[in-house]
């Protein structure tokens, strides 16, 4: 076999992919809460709307948000082949587990699919229907009109279920980026004392800091905007 | 004698490799909390050997805490609910009276259940022969002095020598995944220079031979470590990792 179809068909080199694109994937979240940010601003849609089409017409962002499709479904795939070979490994199970980890830890798959199912339907509801649909056009401030985003997306946000839905799985990335986070830097060997513990902080903060942020725009929305 | 307990075990029974076993409840009495959870078991099967049935099958040997042979799953935990100590280390005066305990063998596709509480671990011997060793004379003890080796490797590298091969890491994983063992074991040759000559060849053999055996891939949950009765660290999965992707990047084996 080929020594790098090999090496990423071993654990390792499994886990490896699942680091690279997963802490990838955790800077996307950073840039794409900024854009989200914008839905606070009572400026009618201005901002956001003036975000989205910078996100979907700036050559730079859309060959990077190639990367992050691609990165998506790598990790998805990937996350999928661990797991079944993970359980293979262990047939039967123990009558008694008291097992000394984290549960984020242990649950990565069920909060990973819960965090595949959002980004489906995520994909669904906003990125399809802003490219393929017709939307109502909105005017910015420099003439250009553009689909107005940030209408579905208030639309959406009037739904209590919506909201209640997308704030679970915000609390699934919380969760998933709790043990993911760190995890991912010591997959990569990253583990000395000079900075692991900086690393460790930065995860916990980092996981709890980016749910709660990306929950509090549909319930400022649902409880105060409308 | 006062003090002493009498308790309820619940224990995997298995008659051989290919049987389906089960969990069968035994009363134990008269428990000295002074005895070790082996010698506990030691009074356990003469009871029921005194009956004519087949006494439970458990592997020991040094019955010290060195040789690691005492894999007992006990009440969810590789080798009980202490931390640091094998199963012989294990003291009665850990329970209570009354308590109800169980007792399984590891769980592992890699470790087949023999009989019993007695699982075939010659996999991670398989792992060792496949690159866990130098293959050339490094001399007697004394030339280990003529070659300067910092302390803090040394001592690392000590560290990583004292995995004693029990499998609890395997046991405790829910992956039943091998790399902190492996990882030990990588760690106490690629951190002195005798072992750096075949490092590259070394850490590429000795996780195809993991992943051959059928052992999970490591999901960072700290379980293995937590569990280990020589608490090797998991800076050494981190340094296995930094070892493997440096020799797939640098080796020759295409
Ligand atoms: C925004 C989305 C996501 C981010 C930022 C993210 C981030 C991460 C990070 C940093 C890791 C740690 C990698 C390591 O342990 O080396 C990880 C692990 C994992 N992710 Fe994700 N992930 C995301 C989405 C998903 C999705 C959609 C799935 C499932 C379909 C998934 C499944 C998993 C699984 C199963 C693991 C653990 C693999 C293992 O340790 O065996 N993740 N993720
Ligand atoms: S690493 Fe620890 S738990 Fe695993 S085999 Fe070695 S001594 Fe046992
Ligand atoms: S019998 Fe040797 S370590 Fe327990």
């Amino acid at each position: 076999m080929n020594w790098f179809v090999k090496t990423f068909s071993g654990s390792i080199g499994r886990k490896l992919l699942m680091a690279l694109t997963g802490l990838f994937l955790c800077t996307f979240l950073v840039i794409h809460l900024i854009g989200n940010l914008q839905l606070l601003k009572t400026d009618g849609g201005e901002a956001f709307n003036h975000y989205a089409k910078f996100m979907t017409s700036n050559p730079l962002i859309k060959t990077v948000s190639y990367l992050l499709y691609t990165s998506i479904l790598a990790h998805a795939v990937f996350a999928l082949l661990l797991t079944i070979a993970n359980r293979k490994a262990r047939p039967q199970g123990y009558t008694v587990v008291n097992n000394q980890s984290s549960w984020s830890s242990r649950n990565m798959g069920i909060l990973g699919t819960i965090v595949l199912a959002f980004i489906v339907f995520h994909m669904k509801d906003f990125w399809a229907e802003y490219h393929f649909e017709d939307l109502p056009m909105y005017t910015l401030q420099d003439g250009t009109v553009v689909k107005d985003l940030y209408l579905e997306v208030m639309n959406a946000f009037k739904s209590g279920i919506y909201v209640a839905l997308y704030v679970v799985c915000m609390g699934a990335i919380g969760f998933h980026l709790w043990h993911g986070f760190e995890s991912g830097f010591q997959t990569l060997g990253l583990n000395h004392k000079k900075y692991t513990p900086f690393i460790k902080t930065t995860g916990k903060v980092f996981s709890v800091a980016i749910s709660i942020a990306f929950a509090i725009i549909p319930l400022t929305v649902y409880f105060f905007r409308q | 004698m006062s003090g002493n307990m009498n308790l309820t075990l619940k224990v995997w029974r298995q008659k051989d490799e290919k049987s389906k076993g089960k969990i069968v409840d035994y009363q134990v009495k008269g428990i000295s909390p002074d005895m070790s959870f082996l010698e506990m078991f030691d009074v356990l099967n003469e009871d029921i050997i005194k009956k004519g049935e087949t006494p439970i099958a458990f592997d020991h040997d040094c019955r010290e805490g060195i040789c690691g042979s005492c894999s007992m799953h006990i009440n969810g935990r590789p080798h009980g609910p202490k931390s640091g100590i094998t199963t012989c280390q294990l003291h009665m005066r850990s329970f209570k009276d009354g308590d109800t305990i169980v007792v399984e063998p590891w769980r592992a596709a890699a470790f087949p259940v023999l009989k019993d509480l007695v699982v075939d671990r010659s996999a991670f011997d398989r792992i060792i022969q496949s690159g866990g060793f130098i293959s050339v004379n490094t001399g007697e003890a004394p030339d280990a002095n003529a070659i300067p080796i910092p302390k803090k490797y040394a001592d690392e590298a000590f560290d990583a020598a004292t995995c004693i091969g029990c499998g609890a890491c395997v046991a405790a994983c829910k992956n039943s995944s091998a790399m902190l063992f492996v990882s030990a074991k990588i760690s106490q040759l690629a951190l002195l220079p005798q072992g750096e000559a075949e490092a590259k060849q070394r850490v590429e053999s000795m996780i195809d031979q993991m992943n051959e055996e059928g052992f999970g891939a490591c999901s960072n949950t700290g379980a293995c470590t937590a569990e280990c009765p020589k608490e090797i660290s998991q800076v050494n999965i981190a340094r296995l990792n930094r070892e493997y992707i440096s020799a797939k990047l640098t080796s020759d084996n295409v």
